[in-house]
């Protein structure tokens, strides 16, 4: 694979800081509840009855990961903030989810290469944290291991069908994996650097039995981590934040 | 110690006990809102109840991520131990060590098949006419915990709870 070149981030950037233990946590929170969001919108829309359900329990695990993960920054945090402080009363640029997981769902192919290549970093990403010395992030990330193997199960094995398909079908698979690989290096930024050979050789391993193949194009996009989006995510969270920003403080 | 003192402390000491066993049948009927067959302890998602003099503790851990019952349990938790006369209750949520179907015990899993749900580990086999080697019709089914199976001997589509 080409060396990624790594899209500068806009000026003014804030310094990337995910280290922070908090801001780790709600990085990876971010992750889950925009990708829950995006799969949420899948919701009746499925190619079939099986699918719909699929996708909806894919989104509910990722939504309960989130709000796992953002009740525990909050008591690390120790301001008092909740779950719903997290997802519903911060602005757009304090989100700091990969861009990967606000790209459009575009066709059915599209969301699951988006799936795979996430599901594929995710599964590294919690096997390494259950070993955390945070007991509270090592739980939620053992449970959530074994749900993204889950995950990730599902997504390659629709690559594979849609890539070794039809004619129609490979097609738009390989136009997914031309899209959505310019957001994949963004994802092995900073600590999560060590994840990426073993993520290479899964997503290689499915692409070559799926017959699809890496775009040439070294271009990389990146500046999620530090709040900086695409167009895509502020419509999402104008309609996921609207009624707290209508009536703020609502409840149920 | 005189005998005054000694029968006091004793007593105390009883009452506490009653109220901790008491609160800890009351919370281990608790069922689950979407398999109400089975109780949170056949499920190991109550993990311990502990009292002291003015509040009861039900320490539970969740199950799958995207199980939207955990409010249910925790809903129907204060109500029973509400109903029970333990007006002071906190439900305190632990994620460590995480919950596996290990956890449900063997009482839970005859009580799975028995409601036609093919428990997770091991064999999986038809609730109806007990043979094997199901076709899988979608990994993900009606619940977070469930894939739909179905048998291909006698044909009947079943519920799998699935090994986590």
């Amino acid at each position: 694979m080409s060396e990624p070149v790594i899209s500068s981030a806009p000026q003014g950037a804030p310094p990337s800081d995910v280290s922070d233990p908090v801001l780790s946590l709600v990085a990876h929170a971010d992750d889950n509840l925009i990708l829950a969001e995006r799969l949420g919108e899948w919701i009746s829309r499925a190619p079939e009855l099986e699918e719909d359900i699929a996708l909806g329990n894919i989104a509910l695990d990722h939504l309960g990961v989130a709000r796992a993960l953002y009740t525990h920054a909050g008591q690390l945090e120790g301001k008092g903030r909740g779950e719903d402080d997290f997802a519903m009363r911060r602005p757009e640029r304090e989100f700091l989810n990969v861009l990967l997981v606000e790209q459009p769902n575009g066709d059915f192919a599209h969301t699951m290469v988006r799936g795979l290549f996430f599901d594929a970093y995710q599964v590294e990403l919690w096997a390494d944290l259950s070993g955390s010395g945070d007991a509270t992030l090592s739980g939620i990330a053992g449970r959530a291991l074994k749900e993204a193997r889950y995950h990730l199960l599902h997504t390659s094995s629709w690559v594979i069908r849609l890539g070794d398909g039809t004619d129609e079908s490979h097609r738009r698979a390989q136009r997914a994996v031309d899209v959505m690989w310019r957001y994949t290096a963004e994802m092995f930024e900073g600590a999560a650097s060590g994840y990426r050979d073993i993520w290479e050789k899964v997503i290689g391993d499915v692409l070559d039995e799926a017959r699809l193949q890496i775009p040439d194009d070294p271009y990389q996009r990146s500046g999620g981590r530090r709040g900086f989006h695409s167009e895509h995510l502020g419509p999402l969270l104008a309609e996921m934040q609207w009624m707290q920003r209508s009536h703020p403080g609502l409840t149920w | 110690m005189d005998a005054t003192q000694s029968s006091g402390a004793d007593m105390v000491t009883t009452t506490l006990m009653l109220d901790l066993e008491l609160a800890r049948e009351v919370a281990s009927q608790v069922v689950d809102p979407e398999i109400p067959v089975l109780t949170i302890a056949d499920l190991g998602i109550l993990r311990e109840v502990r009292a002291d003099a003015h509040r009861v503790v039900a320490i539970i851990t969740p199950t799958y991520s995207g199980c939207p019952a955990m409010l249910q349990i925790e809903t129907d938790l204060r109500s029973a131990l509400g109903a029970a006369g333990f007006d002071d209750v906190e439900i305190a949520i632990i994620h460590d060590p995480p919950w596996s179907t290990d956890r449900i015990t063997p009482e839970g899993r005859e009580k799975l098949a028995g409601f036609g749900i093919a428990p997770p580990g091991g064999e999986i086999v038809c609730p109806r006419c007990r043979s094997g080697s199901p076709r899988v019709v979608s990994r993900f089914g009606s619940t977070a915990c469930k894939a739909l199976m179905a048998c291909v001997s006698c044909g009947e589509p079943f519920d799998h709870f699935k090994e986590f």
